[in-house]
């Protein structure tokens, strides 16, 4: 259960959003929406706890995360709007190192069914440096067919860059997660349908209100 | 816990690796610095012998300095410090594993190189050994503090001559210690005083920065 307790956040002195309240279920997905610059960056980088809200709090499981980091950290995986993909190293590599380095355990067959899945297993051995915007894409997106056991997903435009098919294929991911009972909070501007039982809405354009549809 | 430590110092001495010209620049400035000194100064040997110290300190010093960027810039630039952050792990190991493997590509070929720099200056060998001896004591100590110049300069125009200015104080006593070691030794002095408080600075620089970096890292991602 993920909630967030009158969330304010201030970028320089524009007020971005103040007073925002929600609470994501276990099995729902969050969509988080809004014209440019209405802050939903910023919200998913304060759900990750890596900005600190101006006022308000989020908890995970009841506690506030900036209390129980490490556990919550355990429980994350967060594809932001950088890829964090190194340049200088292969595709398996780069997913096998941010695995190791996000602390979770490496196992070479979950990489590269994870690469398989996401259509890089062929430029398994190529340096990133020398693959297109979507592909990079895809090895950051890798991360996510890789820890299909963790809770919470975040993820910033996680469709960008890819195409119809990548579009596809991560939409079907997004939604079996959240049917084996986790929890996803993603930005898009993409028309893109995503079936799963819960799906919440925020909507950070203007006035913020938080609408619930089921379908 | 030692397993990510491992990790992360793997990761960085392979980009290290695949990226050799940064490496390599320090090292090449390093060898510039201590081979223009005695050209300009002139060929007298006993002038050269004395302030041989003094310049090798000096130049890996600034060396050193140089080198900084390379700690965190490329990766704040491209997102996996982001990712660090996010790890499970604690961020203070992340960054001591950092800075010892900014130590293996950067203080480590300054202190072999410097064997080298003892032959150029034609030191004793009790000079050249506590210069090495005092080199790889006290370069650990600039990767550390340096550490600290570089997160907190992350992310700003002109963070790396920011940096230099933060950090360069707080080399002021290792310079001050090594270099006097050296002159120690070549007097036929004990060089004990010296290692020590340069082993007491290493200590209290590996203990207390991994965590001031850890904070100054998670305020300048914000």
């Amino acid at each position: 259960m993920l909630e967030a307790t009158d969330l304010c956040c201030e970028r320089g002195d524009r007020t971005l959003f103040a007073g925002l309240e929600f609470t994501v279920a276990p099995g729902s997905l969050l969509r988080v929406a809004g014209a440019n610059g209405t802050g939903k960056t910023s919200l998913l980088r304060i759900l990750c706890g890596l900005l600190q809200p101006t006022a308000g709090e989020v908890r995970w499981r009841g506690r506030d995360i900036r209390k129980a980091r490490e556990e919550y950290l355990r429980d994350l995986v967060y594809v932001g709007h950088l890829n964090g993909v190194k340049d200088e190293l292969t595709v398996s590599e780069n997913v096998k190192i941010a695995l190791a380095v996000s602390g979770r355990q490496v196992d070479d067959a979950v990489v590269r069914r994870a690469l398989d899945a996401v259509g890089i297993a062929h430029v398994e051995h190529t340096m990133a440096r020398f693959l297109s915007q979507g592909q990079r894409r895809r090895i950051a997106l890798a991360r996510l067919f890789a820890t299909p056991d963790a809770p919470l997903w975040v993820l910033d435009e996680p469709f960008t860059a890819l195409d119809t098919r990548g579009v596809a294929a991560l939409s079907q991911l997004i939604s079996s997660h959240v049917g084996h009972g986790n929890t996803v909070v993603f930005v898009t501007h993409q028309d893109v349908a995503i079936a799963v039982a819960r799906l919440q809405h925020v909507d950070l354009g203007g006035r913020t209100s938080v609408a619930e549809s089921t379908c | 816990m030692l397993k990510i430590f491992l990790h992360v110092v793997r990761r960085d001495l392979l980009l290290a690796m695949r990226q050799k010209a940064d490496v390599l620049n320090t090292l090449f400035f390093f060898v510039v610095v201590v081979t223009l000194v005695p050209l300009g100064i002139g060929p007298e040997p006993a002038l050269l012998r004395d302030i041989a110290p003094g310049v090798v300190w000096v130049a890996a010093l600034l060396a050193a300095i140089l080198s900084l960027p390379r700690l965190f810039a490329n990766d704040f630039a491209d997102g996996t410090l982001e990712q660090m952050l996010l790890s499970a792990e604690p961020l203070s190991l992340i960054v001591l594993a950092k800075a010892t493997a900014h130590w293996l590509s950067t203080g480590v070929p300054l202190t072999l190189m410097a064997v080298v720099c003892g032959l150029l200056f034609d030191m004793d060998h009790r000079s050249t050994a506590a210069l090495v001896g005092g080199l790889a004591l006290g370069t650990p100590v600039l990767s550390l503090i340096g550490s600290i110049g570089a997160a907190l300069t992350l992310g700003l125009r002109g963070g790396a001559v920011l940096a230099s200015l933060l950090v360069l104080p707080l080399y002021i006593p290792v310079l001050i210690f090594g270099a006097g070691a050296v002159g120690a030794a070549a007097a036929g002095l004990s060089v004990s005083a010296y290692f020590l408080l340069l082993g007491a600075f290493f200590l209290f620089a590996a203990v207390l920065m991994p965590w001031a970096v850890a904070i100054a890292l998670r305020i300048s991602v914000e």
